[in-house]
């Protein structure tokens, strides 16, 4: 990022200063303690693109701020002091048809204002759109699907879906991560509040963002533009892990699925009746691709992205009625034997 | 009074079989009936558009809820926006200036008055196809096949292969009628206020209503069509499989949205632009003083309507457009807030140095003064692309609209209809049920609008369902829920307050308010033929010169 | 109240405002220039992106004697209207007819066209983008002549009829200013279509 010295960045600096100490006074319940309350609060910045966003909404909301509380203050005196008197004598006040240099006044001040808001906006937007990529960085192909997340590390020859690993990046030797955006079928968009704003996945319209967490944890967020029926659940999980964790989990990823004698009828099972048409299980003949890949289906903590959390209880409802979780979403109930659906679910806690 | 044995009185009618009188009103080319049946048609589609909204507030006032099922839910939210918008807001500004057009330029109708007729019945018919989407499959339980896209209709889900079924066609053929009705009615608006002004009624001195519905109908002119075009491309694809949308055969999901936003964002500024003709009738005749800068007024009016041509991708700033197209549109859209803010200012301006009198019609001016002035703002913060890459299509920018369509807009008409009401009806409205559902519906308006911008600061998307627990969105979606009473409370009083005064109002003369422009020179309601004898005017304000014709407006109109 | 003026009229005072049946096609005519565009654009913008044959360069003629038959026909719709301002009826009838002739033939002749290309090419609206965008806007174009043409035929049978007098020219100007629109729309089309998009 290259820093310009141009005197709307100085005004920049010294409002954004101001403002961050009055916002901080004046709406200390949005700035400080949404971040115990809202995991997904804007105002809770964890990586450099939110970081830049939140920085900016100060200056924003500084400046709209004083606009409002100025025009409000005129209104509300003109609507006091102009308002007509008991004892009024019926006659007209003085009819003013205009003034030029008032009108002039208020052109000019909004244009600069105008023009400050652009030229701080402009940064931002040059800062976090093409960035330099570092030779750390991490490249994770993110496909949009009604309604779950497919997500691809090309280095690695891995495929997952639903919940995202990424390293945590050390500001002084950033790894960051970033995200290619494509759809398999509808428009959506990958919302993670905390790590960055929002960017959409089109079919047919590749789009690219990245993300350099600083501290690791687990991020949330959603699908934030309307893909249909189970937009609202198409959950976000971001896993911040540290380089240790990331290497481990990344490993456990590239090997093929686990085979567990134990569990030889569940996986027939799931080979024999339609599951292997949509959902994939490498090393083992299923492979899927319209539904999400299983193959370390327990590295899971949630399943149906984000819906339920991965309990025995839930697969199980899961397996028998997709409907009680997610209504609508692609997984049709497959009218397995009570019997069978122990099984297959067995089979898939034993893809670790 | 002056004695017109020709003039029609509610009393002429009442004598007159029923079914003659609907045959009239089914008719009717009068541009005064028209406007009425605009109206009303609006207030009915505002009903239902209520109760579709409320029905999403029940299901979102807490977690995990299940009130209604996420496909009635999607259908909710697509007919609530659609309605709102066509079926609603739209009729409600032909409508009032189809009534005062005429009358405040002095002609006796519009200029095309058949062109108006048909115009409306489009928009009526499209009203009807619209909501017949309920019935047309499955019927009502489970809301049958109402289209459920979104009011905005995003490709690809459009397609057949992700909507198949009729409803989004319900959506597309019911949105493509209705748009040519009201491609006619500007035509209709624009031709009337060129060719059809009183002798001495020069373009610099029609009332600021007629500058603001001529830039509002030139608008709709060069707004509608594309989504009319668009329209006829999605209808291609869909029925005789061609590909404009079609994104696996190489189509742009990304060309649609920006025809839908050429069309899309000039319309917030057609229903928005007949507000400001409102305020800026209102607020001069309730501060006893004439409208601050008349000319600076129709000049921003008018580039208002010109830049917003040119702000469209600010719907699209999440789309992946290079940073060069996002920072022209982030210039463009700040811009327009300039022109905006000066009207804001020139309203304050008309009030600083008169004599407000709070009637019901200024008190919906005030709330609109201060309601526009905020959802002005948060628009100005939506338009930072970066802003809006957090802030966008979450619940802070459904927060931002709602503000300016309902805080504004909204607000303004109600402004109008308190103050035109007279006119239109020969009838007083009740004060006191006017401030009551003023007081009602601006609380139950803050309580929602005011509230619902934080959970959009917390991280909650638009168009979800439900949501889970845990993301600090519960309380306030609560709040949210609770403001919906009031303002169902007060749209009600709202209701009963037309239907109480236009039976038992006192009744209202000609010119109830003391204000200065044509209508209020005929009589209330005024005769079919508007005039006695077409006006002759000197001025911006011909009945102030009447009245004070010692110190008339032409003597300092000069130049301006 | 008075409904009177505010001041009587002073019959000096001369107050001429354009004829509303011009003002109203003129917004007519920039409603259907934003639909055109929209088409235009699209067109445009899917030029060379189409995945499959068959592609413009293989399959579009230029059709020339279209284009000067039915620019032509604006000229003979001038002459019918002046013609008529000056009274000469039958004059008027035969420049009327001519135009019609003259818009039926393009008619006819965009038909065979897109008889060829359809049977012959194998091109229609759904095989590729090309084939999606070149049929909606030659067709859109082409439903307006045929509007065009039916709003002439009419006014051809009221004048057979003997029903069309001077005092109609006002309103056949209008008409024949949606004709010349649809003229100039077909110069952007046929540059849009055969020009730059080949």
């Amino acid at each position: 990022m290259q820093s310009k010295h141009t005197a709307a960045d100085l005004a920049e600096h010294v409002a954004s200063f101001a403002s961050t100490v009055l916002v901080c006074q004046m709406i200390p319940w949005v700035a400080s303690a949404t971040e115990p309350l809202s995991p997904t609060s804007i105002f809770a910045p964890a990586s450099t693109p939110a970081d830049a966003i939140f920085e900016l909404s100060l200056f924003v909301l500084a400046v709209t701020g004083v606009i409002f509380v100025t025009v409000f203050g005129l209104l509300v005196y003109a609507v006091v002091r102009f308002r007509r008197k008991q004892h009024d004598d019926g006659s007209e006040p003085p009819q003013v048809y205009g003034s030029n240099q008032v009108e002039l006044a208020w052109t000019v001040i909004p244009v600069l204002i105008v023009l400050a808001l652009f030229l701080a906006s402009a940064r931002v937007i040059a800062s976090i759109q093409h960035p330099a990529k570092p030779a750390g960085a991490l490249d994770v192909v993110v496909i949009g699907h009604q309604y779950w997340w497919e997500y691809r590390y090309p280095d690695y020859g891995v495929v997952t879906a639903n919940e995202l690993h990424v390293p945590v990046s050390d500001p002084t030797h950033p790894t960051p991560t970033f995200l290619t955006l494509l759809s398999a079928d509808t428009d959506h968009s990958f919302w993670v509040p905390r790590l960055a704003g929002k960017t959409d996945l089109i079919p047919n319209h590749p789009n690219s963002m990245w993300i350099d967490p600083h501290e690791t944890g687990l991020y949330l967020g959603q699908c934030a533009q309307y893909c249909g029926t189970q937009h609202g659940l198409m959950l976000l999980r971001v896993y911040v892990d540290s380089r240790e964790d990331f290497d481990r989990w990344i490993e456990a990823q590239r090997r093929p699925a686990q085979v567990d004698g134990a569990v030889a009828r569940g996986r027939q099972i799931f080979e024999a009746t339609a599951c292997v048409n949509c959902h994939a299980v490498s090393g083992v003949g299923a492979d899927g691709r319209f539904g999400p890949d299983l193959t370390h289906f327990m590295s899971r903590d949630t399943i149906a992205s984000g819906a339920a959390r991965n309990t025995p209880e839930n697969l199980r409802l899961w397996l028998r009625n997709p409907d009680a979780i997610k209504p609508g979403s692609g997984m049709p109930a497959m009218q397995l034997s009570a019997e069978d659906v122990d099984a297959v679910a067995n089979y898939l806690e034993s893809l670790r | 009074m002056s004695t017109t044995p020709i003039a029609w009185t509610g009393s002429d009618s009442a004598q007159r079989p029923l079914v003659e009188r609907l045959h009239d009103w089914v008719t009717t080319v009068d541009h005064k009936r028209l406007g009425v049946l605009y109206i009303v048609f609006a207030l009915i589609c505002l009903v239902i558009g209520g109760i579709e909204a409320a029905i999403m507030r029940i299901q979102l006032i807490a977690p995990s809820n299940d009130f209604v099922s996420p496909q009635v839910f999607n259908r909710m939210f697509t007919m609530h926006g659609t309605t709102m918008i066509f079926f609603v807001a739209m009729p409600l500004v032909f409508g009032f200036a189809n009534y005062l057009v005429p009358l405040m330029i002095g002609a006796r109708d519009m200029a095309f008055p058949r062109l108006n007729a048909f115009s409306f019945w489009l928009t009526a018919f499209g009203g009807l196809l619209l909501h017949f989407s309920f019935l047309g499959g499955s019927g009502l339980y489970g809301a049958g096949t109402a289209p459920d896209v979104g009011w905005f209709a995003y490709a690809p889900l459009t397609a057949k292969t992700f909507s198949p079924g009729h409803s989004t066609d319900y959506w597309t053929l019911s949105l493509l009628v209705s748009g040519f009705g009201s491609i006619g009615t500007a035509i209709n608006l624009v031709t009337t206020i060129v060719c059809m002004r009183c002798p001495g009624m020069t373009l610099g001195r029609m009332p600021l209503f007629a500058w603001l519905s001529l830039t509002m109908a030139g608008l709709v002119i060069l707004a509608v069509s594309p989504l009319s075009a668009a329209q006829i491309m999605l209808l291609v694809d869909r029925y005789l499989g061609g590909h404009f949308f079609d994104t696996q055969a190489g189509g742009s999901a990304v060309l649609w949205m920006h025809f839908f936003w050429v069309f899309g964002h000039p319309e917030v500024y057609v229903l928005v632009i007949p507000a400001f003709a409102y305020a800026s009738e209102i607020i001069p005749v309730f501060s006893r003083k004439l409208i601050f800068g008349y000319a600076v007024m129709v000049a921003a009016t008018v580039c208002i309507g010109f830049i917003s041509m040119s702000v469209w991708a600010h719907h699209m700033f999440t789309v992946g457009m290079s940073p060069a197209a996002n920072g022209f549109f982030v210039l463009s859209t700040m811009a327009i807030a300039v022109p905006t803010g000066i009207k804001i200012f020139n309203w304050l301006a008309t009030m600083w140095g008169g004599k407000i009198q709070f009637r019901t019609p200024m008190l919906f001016c005030i709330a609109f003064l201060f309601q526009f002035l905020i959802g002005g703002l948060t628009g100005v913060m939506l338009a930072s692309a970066p802003l809006d890459w957090q802030l966008g299509s979450s619940y802070f920018l459904v927060a931002h609209f709602h503000y300016v369509i309902v805080g504004a807009i909204l607000f303004a008409a109600f402004a109008a209809f308190y103050y035109w009401f007279p006119k239109f009806s020969g009838r007083m409205c009740s004060e006191a049920l006017g401030r009551l559902h003023f007081w009602l519906f601006l609380i139950g308006f803050h309580l929602t609008f005011d509230c619902m911008h934080v959970p959009g600061i917390l991280g909650m998307p638009r168009r979800i369902y439900t949501y889970e627990p845990g993301r600090g969105w519960d309380t306030w979606n609560l709040l949210v829920t609770i403001g919906v009473v009031f303002q169902a409370l007060g749209t009600l009083v709202f209701v009963a307050n037309l239907v109480w005064s236009y039976l038992k109002g006192d009744p209202a003369g000609s010119d109830p308010w003391d204000a200065w422009t044509l209508e209020w020179s005929t009589d209330s309601p005024p005769p079919a033929y508007n005039f006695a004898v077409l006006p002759v005017v000197r001025s911006r304000r011909p009945l102030w010169d009447l009245k004070h014709p010692e110190d008339p407006d032409w003597k300092y109109e000069g130049e301006g | 109240m008075s409904t009177a003026a505010v001041t009587a009229r002073d019959p000096a005072l001369e107050w001429v405002l354009p004829s509303r049946g011009r003002v109203g096609m003129y917004g007519l005519i920039v409603a259907e220039s934003a639909i055109f565009t929209i088409f235009v654009v699209a067109y445009l913008f899917y030029v060379g992106k189409s995945q499959t044959g068959p592609l413009p360069g293989d399959v579009l003629h230029v059709p020339v004697v279209l284009t000067i038959c039915l620019l032509s026909s604006s000229v003979t719709i001038h002459r019918a209207v002046t013609a008529l301002l000056r009274s000469r009826t039958s004059a008027f009838v035969l420049w009327w007819a001519a135009t019609i002739a003259l818009g039926a033939f393009f008619l006819l002749g965009t038909a065979r066209e897109w008889r060829h290309l359809i049977y012959d090419e194998g091109l229609t609206i759904r095989t590729n983008l090309f084939g999606t965008t070149y049929y909606s806007l030659v067709g859109l174009h082409a439903f307006h002549v045929t509007v065009g043409l039916l709003g002439l035929a009419i006014v051809l049978l009221l004048a057979l009829g003997r029903r069309v007098r001077r005092e109609h020219s006002e309103r056949l100007e209008v008409l024949s200013m949606y004709w010349h629109f649809v003229d100039a729309v077909w110069v952007v089309v046929f540059t849009v279509v055969y020009v730059i998009g080949r």
